[in-house]
């Protein structure tokens, strides 16, 4: 079922697609559909542009391990719009033509801006298809079997092909669709999951029997834990930074991890699920993995208003379903990783369980240390910054200004997208939470909680929100291989390198610059499979804050502005919103090193990188003339 | 090569009124963002106030801050359109003044 309706939505896009090809034969039909695009059309094409991998699976799967704190990401993102709209979204239909560089170009036909904006664009490109590829392995292989990367190379095969037979015609048109069905079918799936109401033995419908974990009672001399029940063996312990001590137990043969928790000097162990690296292969919670081993999902509520072992039914109302986690005797049963090598010399992956208050759950602080450290605090507040500023300067999101005919059709499309993008980041609160409490969640990796939601709901459901949330990629993948061949073939090979080309050469050197962008992003979504979507796009929003914004903010606004200086602040955006990145502790994880090691103490670096291009544009403004625009 | 617009940009005379509008609200929406921020950085226990029917102040107030981003764009699309016609009105004024000196 799932694969049909799968096939069939994909059949459905390419057609379009290769149907609107005729419009993409002058550059203005390839790179901005003619700028014919209804406003209301291109505004639901903002929301499926806007609604990445990141919003639909990143933010839902973060949600769904980490509460509230997943939810700061959807408010972030929408209040950006608020810039794009009341800022940026007329005088850059009014300034540009097809890309970023055009508008921030407008006024200095200057060789450095067209240089580092079409850099700028390609870099904030990658740095979004990242994610976006990422997510269509992860969503791909529990759907149609195959491994990850296969996944991410067909994504990129299929989107490569809509890109080079119709460019943004096809894209808007295939945004639109799938804009407008993802918030449809978002808002059926949270209706289902107010309507199942909440149980504390969640059991997906019935198909997929709860698993009660276990708990012994343990004894501790000193640093040695040993278990009261003589049935089972303690094997080995090992102490982890940032984790509980754990526990390697035997009974009958088998061993299997678990965790120590200390409650008031009362010693519990806590079983947990593993995965351990064996040279004949992964073991997953003791035994070889296999079709019928694999990890459980998990996530559910231990207590609802500190009462176990009970169901709510219905609930009156969608307000209802938030009351009821957010009070703060619900518990909500969370699941953390701990990283370690055994005593065999084998890598060891452990998820333990963490119970967590429902009023814990509901506000910031199980993720982002808002309670934590000054640094901790600065690097949330980089985020929220990166966040609210990055919007209104992601390239793709830019470009999709110049379909629609006038500066008008521009803010009415904004606020079509503000509309369509702020109900659907309401429900991801609740689609983040009902994965969380439902049983559904995969421990090793978060993104697939709303389709597995879904699944819960049976499998029609599940293959038409699969479907949408790869429509989702595919359209969002499109637009930023727009974007990103818009850089190469028009700002530098026709404007940087000004080499001659026809209207038809134009459009030809765009679709082959779109095949070489694809081919990045497949390798680069292979590479960076198991990372949250959601963070990776952060990363991308500072990155596109860093190195964009302060050139159009002060283009519009500072007449003193000159092109040198617009063109320093780019290239010191993404030097310095890189470099940070690169040094930060999340990448040195990501790395195999300690995190601790890290030279840079913030993940997120907006708070330093913003400033730094802002401050680069006015010094360097100020220390260089304001040339007139040379009219060509 | 100039970098002129995708289509031709007709003459904004509400520009410059739109242009003071939308920062003003910019600058409304964003002191509200950073109120929120602000109370997750210095008071973080007080997001989980409950302030309406179960539910606390980190919720209620990202909701709110969502849906005030659409009031506002609401508003601001109103005000626009209402100072576009005032302008397209006085332009027609004009034109049709002309058109009767001519005469």
């Amino acid at each position: 079922m799932a694969i049909i309706v799968f096939l069939l939505f994909v059949v459905f896009v390419v057609g379009l697609s290769l149907y609107l090809g005729n419009k993409a034969k002058t550059a203005s039909g390839y790179y901005a559909a003619g700028g014919k695009i209804h406003w209301g059309v291109n505004g639901i094409a903002f929301a499926g542009d806007y609604l990445s991998a990141a919003s639909f699976l990143g933010i839902c799967g973060l949600i769904a391990t980490a509460g509230y704190d997943g939810f700061l990401y959807s408010i972030g993102y929408l209040a950006g719009w608020i810039v794009a709209l009341f800022v940026v979204a007329e005088p850059l239909k009014r300034l540009g033509k097809y890309t970023f560089t055009d508008a921030v170009d407008a006024n200095y036909n200057s060789r450095g801006i067209k240089l580092f904006a079409a850099i700028s664009t390609l870099v904030v490109s990658i740095c979004y298809l990242i994610p976006q590829m990422v997510g269509a392995g992860v969503l791909v292989e529990p759907l149609l079997g195959i491994p990850h990367a296969w996944g991410v190379v067909m994504v990129g095969a299929i989107v490569i092909t809509i890109v080079a037979t119709a460019g943004m015609a096809s894209t808007t048109y295939v945004q639109f669709l799938k804009g407008g069905l993802l918030i449809i079918f978002s808002a059926i799936l949270v209706g289902a999951v107010v309507l199942r109401g909440f149980t504390t033995q969640p059991d997906q419908g019935g198909t997929v029997p709860f698993y009660k974990y276990s708990e012994l009672a343990a004894a501790k001399s000193g640093d040695s834990i040993s278990v009261s029940d003589p049935a089972w063996r303690v094997v080995e312990q090992k102490t982890v930074k940032g984790a509980p001590v754990m526990v390697k137990l035997a009974r009958d043969g088998k061993e299997s991890w678990w965790s120590v928790a200390d409650n008031a000097g009362v010693i519990t162990l806590k079983e947990n699920q593993s995965v351990v690296t064996r040279k004949d292969g992964p073991w997953i919670n003791g035994a070889p993995a296999s079709p019928t081993n694999q990890l459980r999902q998990v996530g559910n509520l231990e207590k609802i208003k500190g009462q176990s072992d009970v169901s709510t039914g219905s609930l009156p109302s969608p307000l209802e379903f938030l009351s009821v986690i957010t009070d703060k005797d619900t518990a909500v049963r969370t699941w953390k990783t701990a990283n370690f090598t055994d005593g065999n010399g084998d890598k060891v992956t452990a998820y333990y369980p963490d119970v967590v208050s429902g009023d814990r759950i509901m506000r910031p602080g199980l993720k982002f240390k808002v309670e934590g450290t000054p640094l901790e605090r600065l690097d949330f507040l980089s985020l929220m910054l990166a966040l609210f500023l990055g919007t209104a300067a992601l390239p793709h999101i830019l470009i999709r200004y110049y379909t629609v005919p006038n500066s008008a059709s521009a803010r009415k499309s904004t606020i079509v997208a503000i509309a369509a993008i702020g109900a659907f980041y309401i429900l991801t609160l609740y689609m983040g939470l009902g994965a969380m409490t439902s049983g559904v969640i995969n421990p090793a990796d978060s993104n697939m909680s709303a389709p597995l939601l879904a699944r819960s709901f049976g499998e029609l459901l599940f293959a038409v929100i699969s479907a949408i949330a790869f429509a989702t990629i595919l359209g969002t993948v499109s637009g930023l291989i727009v974007a990103a061949s818009g850089a190469i073939a028009h700002d530098l090979f026709d404007r940087f390198f000004k080499i001659k080309m026809d209207d038809r050469q134009k459009v030809n050197a765009g679709k082959i610059s779109a095949f070489v962008i694809g081919g990045i992003a497949i390798v680069l979504g292979i590479l960076f499979k198991g990372i949250n979507v959601t963070f990776l796009v952060g990363l991308a929003f500072a990155v596109a804050a860093s190195a964009n914004l302060p050139a159009i903010l002060m283009l519009l606004f500072w007449k003193r502005t000159t092109a040198k200086g617009i063109a320093a602040s780019i290239i010191v955006g993404i030097v310095s919103s890189l470099g940070l990145i690169a040094f930060s502790p999340e990448l040195y994880t990501l790395y195999g090193l300690n995190p601790l090691d890290a030279p840079i103490p913030l993940n997120n670096p907006g708070i330093i990188s913003i400033p730094l291009s802002f401050v680069t544009l006015i010094v360097v403004s100020l220390l260089t003339p304001k040339r007139a625009l040379a009219m060509a | 090569m100039l970098h002129e617009p995708a289509t031709p940009a007709a003459k904004d005379p509400a520009g410059p009124y739109k242009m003071r509008l939308g920062i003003l609200m910019f600058v409304l929406y964003s002191l509200f963002y950073a109120a929120f921020v602000a109370i997750n950085l210095l008071s973080p226990p007080t997001m989980g106030t409950i302030v309406f029917a179960g539910l606390n102040l980190a919720t209620v107030y990202g909701f709110t801050l969502i849906i005030v981003a659409l009031l506002e764009a609401l508003l601001y699309n109103a005000m626009c359109l209402k100072k576009e016609a005032e302008y397209a009105q006085a332009d027609k004024a004009a034109g049709a003044g002309s058109a009767s000196t001519k005469a």
